[in-house]
């Protein structure tokens, strides 16, 4: 299991980057932390021409309040994500996501960017930017451009990145006052690719739901926001109810495929009682952002 | 802390909880494993597999792959024709078994998707894959048979054209008359499945074989528990001299019976050292390893128990079914573990009257052979679930039914209905302290409790019965090339130290650590001072090496006796200097002592006076200070053990998740070496046995692919998944050696499975649900409770 | 098609200076080329966590990394980390309560014991058992069970937090 040839670069900035990609006759990859893109290339299930290693671009690290934003830059860690005060206490649910993210040693070379980019719909880092309503700041030849999240995903491994762009940073809203976060996810092992996530992000005022927005894992060719389930939720308190209605509306939102590993009815099973003990969770507080 | 206690009744060594020398090693990264060991003018190989599981070989092109960079050779099945004889995997003991003969590699089909088709040598690893890349083979694909019903059915195609159908193996047991036991009995039966599972040994199998022509002789380093099993194996298949074959097994990162049969790839690299007359090595890749190691179990199995109103256990009547892949393995075939499941339900109960049928199938999947405990965990599930069911059907606790119904203390010596027969068992000892050492009482009304507020909790018990020192019985009588003796050079050293070469091997459970506490108690000097060797066929004498539970028992009782016969000749040495009876003298502490301990010379002085000064001994007297022993068990054809497990789970009804919250195990291998290696052996075998019941199952789609060969996606139990698991010993030593031992290795495996399924069931039962296929995953408890 | 890169690091405390294939990972640079070969491959898909080493003291997978990606960096194995002694007390306990057998996992498991210890040290608690085993989710095990090793590395840290000054005379054992 040896990966095929290639020929590599090192890279001092995003613009260098940019060139060497547009220079390269072949297939080119951007190599960040490299955790998914090397067992591909262990695997020969993918086999570009040059890698463009990215990893030590200082532009692309770094985690600040931009404005009404928490700007995170794409290299940023995932252990780095798991223990920033900043993320914790302004997108939690990112902090709670990296905690399910592999395993130590993954999480220490792993990168925002990189999963992003990959788009894995089930890993966690895209569900929770789609709960978290991010925009995701992506710099090509022709400059640099934002893509609200929603929009980022676009199919099974499919972003609205084109060849050779890159994703340089997500800028995530601070959490608003009276906002409730919970990301939790079921898996068979710890650290194993979830068999259903989510990523809840509630906004309460005066008792009712103001604001839901739901990312799903797992449960489809991306990750998956559940609109119906959101319009489920607000405007009303967040009790017995409210979880009921919320359960019942997800059948309109998702349909889960039959897989190898897990029927579709397991599976939306499981997305249920997932949601319902989520949303049971942000009806005793869940996990609140400090600035709310 | 659940380090383990020394054993009541320890000496000097035997039966004391010390940790392994050898552990240092590797502690530091020092080990040395086969993919470790680098020799000159090395080459590596890599194969192209079949994509297909079952597809006739049409013509292959390697020539673009010959002209790749780094590439030496490009091997095909023909290339090995006039090289290797072809290997069959049956055994004469097994009346009418047959299975087509093997070859390195194929020349007309391929009957397992990962089978190995083409073999590239290149200078790098990587280079060999390159030319993988370029290679073009012209595969037709057939139909492939993968369903164990559906291989039997008339219209199914069948996998060996010489063959009238896929049936490689029959047999039925029956002794008295199960029919009229059942007449009028309460009558529960069982419709059990059994999952394939895998070994994931961590290091995957690896070798390297070294012809050198000048000599005609063959140095292989392998992965392997039996390294005198494939100096046989290779030299009798290549036609080479077997005193010039020498097989050497470094380092083993694990093994559990999966490194003990032979793979095509091994024959492959011996042949290509062979052409080559170069090293050539091959360590499999994880995708490798799923795709072409042993597979195991794989049973469906249909058995019914007849029980009394009084809860007496009358007869049982099994029907097992078995995929093995598309043939036999070699050289210990695939119909020892069927074989040892129907010869082994019931066993530790009290029953005349038993019936079981084994059909043995061939499919196109990955070929099934011995694992770890062998047939032992699907026997013991489908006994303790029937005889749980019984228990519920009655209303009689589970314990209270097991306590009725065991073969007891003055049956002894027992034969079962199937013909096995015990020396002596501990079974209601085990009993007994289970139940105090789980707390039962405890438990079941804490689970009561739970129970109210809508917690299910399980509580489940298995007993086994399992088989170690296995005499010829096993392999010999069948025709097979597998020693059943152990051999042992002991020598003292000029500088009066011991050096010990023993067959059997170490692939970390201990042996080496028991043999030095072995010889150091027999001999009567320092452990520090005593080296054991292990695993090179050139410099230990030839036995059977470590499988079966055998490696304690035999390889120990061969240790003992070697010490036994090696003080002789000290003694004999020292009294002729001493002038001295040799009855008067003993040893201890590296000396050689008066009857009353007073030291009279020093192990040392004895070594140099019969290495540098044999002029000073007498003329009768020989200076020989190194003595060989072997030893065969003679006794019972095997030494059966015995215990009980427990096991304590919670399921989560909503998402169908099981928590192992702890499994306790009650074991009685005879006499215990070294209870912190017994123990570590009993909880490293539990954990296999919960990966079988809830994690681990190779999954094949419909035309014979297997689905989830990746660790990722084969599930093996991980760390926090896992519980603690509390040991506790019962030693009933068997009298066919002074030793006393018996195995601990399969123990552990035995019966966990079958208890955490008696647990799974018992929490569901309240809900009215059962479930009845293992692995227990989520989606299948999910289906029981008829959620989804 | 690929232009072999000059590569310099520092493994084990000394500068290392090699001409590499790009494609070459870490783990196979450190086992082939400087013959580390404490470090195993068990999966090369960073499943197994045998490959574990610390690059700049963090662990990390050695076979999810090419060797070119440590250029400028310091890399540790177990044999530099046993040598410099700063394993002894890891080693000790998990010899002492047998917590390895085949040994082929044990490096990486020690990396990552030793990191995990490192971040509970400086809060001056000792890990629960749960903790520990979560330290250890990435790590496959197929011969123990887990249990004696979650009970040496409890042990070690129990025994660093009461610990008030460190005495590596005592942990010289292996």
């Amino acid at each position: 299991m040896k990966a095929r040839a290639f020929d590599y670069r090192r890279v001092a900035s995003v613009a260098e980057a940019l060139d060497a990609y547009g220079a390269c006759a072949g297939e080119a990859r951007y190599l960040a932390g490299g955790q998914s893109l090397l067992p591909a290339l262990n695997l020969r299930l993918d086999a570009p021409d040059l890698l463009i290693d990215i990893g030590r671009i200082e532009a692309l690290r770094g985690i600040a309040i931009e404005g009404e934003s928490l700007r995170i830059g794409a290299l940023t860690r995932h252990a780095e994500t798991l223990a920033s005060p900043l993320i914790a206490a302004h997108a939690p649910i990112l902090t709670q996501a990296a905690a399910y993210m592999a395993h130590p040693a993954i999480r220490n070379l792993g990168t925002m960017g990189g999963s992003l980019s990959l788009a894995d719909p089930a890993s966690e880092l895209p569900a929770c930017m789609r709960a978290l309503g991010a925009t995701l700041e992506i710099t090509g030849p022709h400059g640099i451009r934002a893509v609200p999240a929603d929009d980022f995903f676009q199919d099974l491994y499919e972003t609205a990145l084109v060849p050779g762009e890159m994703l340089t940073a997500v800028h995530v809203p601070l959490a608003a006052s009276g906002s409730r976060m919970q990301f939790t996810e079921i898996a068979r092992r710890r650290g194993d690719y979830a068999m259903v996530g989510l990523a809840a992000n509630l906004v309460l005022a005066e008792g009712l739901v103001t604001s839901a927005r739901l990312g799903f894992c797992s449960v489809g060719p991306t990750p998956m926001r559940a609109p119906a389930t959101e319009a489920a939720l607000t405007g009303r308190p967040l009790d017995g109810d409210a979880i009921t209605a919320a359960r019942a509306a997800l059948g309109d939102d998702i349909s889960p495929d039959d897989d190898d590993s897990l029927s579709a009815a397991a599976r939306m099973h499981l997305a249920r009682v997932l949601l319902g003990r989520v949303l049971a969770t942000l009806g005793e507080g869940g996990a609140e952002a400090v600035a709310a | 802390m659940s380090a383990a206690a020394d054993s009541p009744g320890a000496g000097r060594y035997i039966g004391r909880g010390l940790p392994r020398p050898g552990a240092r090693r590797l502690l530091a990264g020092r080990g040395r494993y086969t993919d470790d060991v680098v020799l000159p003018r090395m080459l590596h190989a890599a194969f192209l597999r079949s994509p297909y599981a079952h597809a006739r070989l049409g013509v292959i092109d390697v020539s673009a792959a010959a002209a790749m960079p780094g590439v030496h050779r490009v091997l095909t099945g023909a290339d090995f024709e006039p090289l290797c004889t072809p290997w069959v995997g049956t055994l004469s003991h097994f009346k009418g078994m047959r299975s087509a003969p093997q070859r390195p590699l194929p020349t007309d089909k391929v009957v397992w998707a990962g089978q190995p088709v083409v073999m590239v040598i290149a200078e790098t690893r990587a280079q060999a894959e390159d030319a993988l890349e370029v290679i073009a083979v012209a595969f037709e694909e057939l139909d492939a048979v993968v369903d164990l019903d559906a291989a039997r059915a008339p219209e199914s195609p069948v996998i060996d054209a010489g063959a009238p159908d896929n049936v490689l193996f029959r047999t039925r047991i029956e002794a008295g008359s199960t029919a009229s036991a059942f007449a009028g009995a309460e009558i529960v039966s069982v419709d059990l499945r059994f999952g394939r599972h895998t070994a994931v040994t961590m290091e995957p199998r690896a070798v390297l074989a070294d012809f050198d022509p000048s000599e005609a002789r063959l140095t292989v380093h392998q992965s392997t528990q039996t390294p005198y099993q494939f100096q046989d194996l290779y030299a009798r298949h290549f036609g080479l001299s077997e005193a010039r074959v020498r097989v050497i097994a470094p380092d083993v990162g694990g093994s559990f019976g999966m490194k003990l049969h032979l793979y095509h790839e091994d024959m492959a690299v011996v042949g290509a050292s062979l052409l080559l007359k170069r090293p050539v090595k091959f360590t499999a890749d994880r995708m490798e390893a799923f795709a072409s190691d042993i597979h195991a179990r794989d049973h469906r199995v249909r058995a019914r128990l007849a029980v009394g109103p009084d809860g007496t256990l009358r007869a049982i009547e099994v029907d097992d079914v078995t995929g093995v892949g598309p043939f036999s393995a070699y050289p210990r075939t695939s119909a020892v573990e069927g074989n040892q499941v129907v010869r082994l339900i019931g066993a530790p109960y009290r029953l005349t009257d038993y019936r079981a049928d084994l059909t043995v199938v061939a499919q196109n999947k990955v070929q099934m052979s011995q694992y770890r405990a062998v047939g032992h965990p699907i026997a013991c599930a489908v006994t303790e679930r029937l005889v749980d069911l019984a228990a519920d059907r009655l209303g009689l606790d589970p314990f209270e039914i097991r306590r009725r119904n065991y073969v007891t203390d003055d049956m002894y010596p027992h034969t079962t209905p199937s013909g096995y027969r015990f020396e002596k068992l501990s079974l209601a000892t085990c009993l007994e302290k289970l139940h105090a050492l789980m707390d039962y009482p405890a438990l079941c009304a804490e689970q009561a409790a739970l129970r109210a507020k809508g917690i299910h909790r399980g509580i489940g018990i298995a007993t086994y019965v399992e088989i170690t020192n296995p005499t010829p019985a096993f392999y010999g009588v069948g025709g097979a090339h597998i020693s059943a003796q152990d051999g042992c050079v002991l020598k003292l050293t000029p500088a009066g130290e011991v050096s010990c070469a023993i067959s059997i091997t170490e692939q970390g459970q201990g042996s080496e650590a028991i043999i030095g506490q072995i010889v150091a108690e027999g001999l009567g000097v320092d452990r520090d001072h005593v080296r054991v060797l292990t695993g090179d066929t050139e410099t230990t004498p030839s036995g059977g090496a470590t499988w079966a539970c055998r490696g304690a028992g035999i390889g120990g009782e061969t240790a003992l006796q070697a010490s036994r016969k090696l003080k002789a000749r000290i003694l004999e040495i020292a009294a002729a200097i001493l002038q001295a009876e040799p009855g008067t003298l003993d040893i201890r502490d590296d000396a050689v002592t008066d009857a009353d301990g007073m030291p009279r010379m020093t192990l040392r002085e004895v070594a140099n006076l019969a290495y540098y000064r044999s002029d000073l001994l007498p003329p009768d007297v020989s200076p020989a200070l190194t003595v060989a022993h072997h030893f065969a068990p003679r006794g019972y054809p095997f030494a059966f053990t015995n215990g009980i497990h427990g096991s304590l789970v919670e399921v989560d009804v909503e998402t169908g998740f099981v928590t192992i919250l702890k499994h306790w195990v009650v074991e009685d291998c005879g006499r215990v070496i070294n209870p912190l290696l017994v123990d570590e052996q009993i909880r490293g075998g539990v954990v296999q046995g919960l990966g079988a019941a809830f994690f681990e199952e190779c999954r094949y789609g419909e035309t014979g692919q297997l689905l989830n060969g990746s660790m990722s996606d084969y599930l093996v139990p991980m760390a926090c998944e896992m519980p603690d698991i509390v040991i506790a010993h019962v030693e009933t030593p068997t009298l066919d050696t002074e030793l006393g031992a018996k195995g601990c290795g399969e123990a552990g495996t035995a019966a966990s499975s079958g208890a955490a399924l008696n647990a799974v069931n018992d929490a569901l039962r309240p809900l009215g649900a059962g479930i009845s296929q293992l692995p227990m995953t989520p989606e299948r408890i999910l289906r029981a409770l008829d959620v989804i | 098609m690929s232009t072999p890169q000059s590569l310099s690091l520092t493994v084990n405390g000394t500068p290392v200076r090699h001409f590499v294939e790009p494609r070459l990972s870490l783990a196979d640079f450190l086992r082939g080329d400087l013959g580390l070969t404490g470090t195993h491959l068990g999966c090369e898909t960073g499943a197994c966590g045998a490959c574990i080493v610390n690059l700049d003291g963090q662990p990390v997978h050695a076979c999810l990394m090419l060797a070119v990606q440590a250029d400028g960096l310091r890399v540790d194995t177990v044999e530099g980390l046993s040598e410099a002694g700063t394993l002894a007390d890891l080693q000790a306990a998990f010899h002492a309560r047998n917590a390895l057998q085949c040994g082929f996992c044990t490096p990486g498991i020690l990396v990552v014991a030793h990191d995990c210890l490192g971040a509970w040290a400086a809060s001056g608690t000792v890990p629960s058992r749960e903790v520990i085993r979560d330290a250890l989710s990435g790590n496959y095990c197929r011969c123990t069970g887990y249990e004696a090793i979650v009970d040496a590395i409890e042990s070690v840290a129990k025994a660093r937090a009461g610990r008030s000054d460190p005495q590596p005379g005592r942990e010289a054992a292996i």
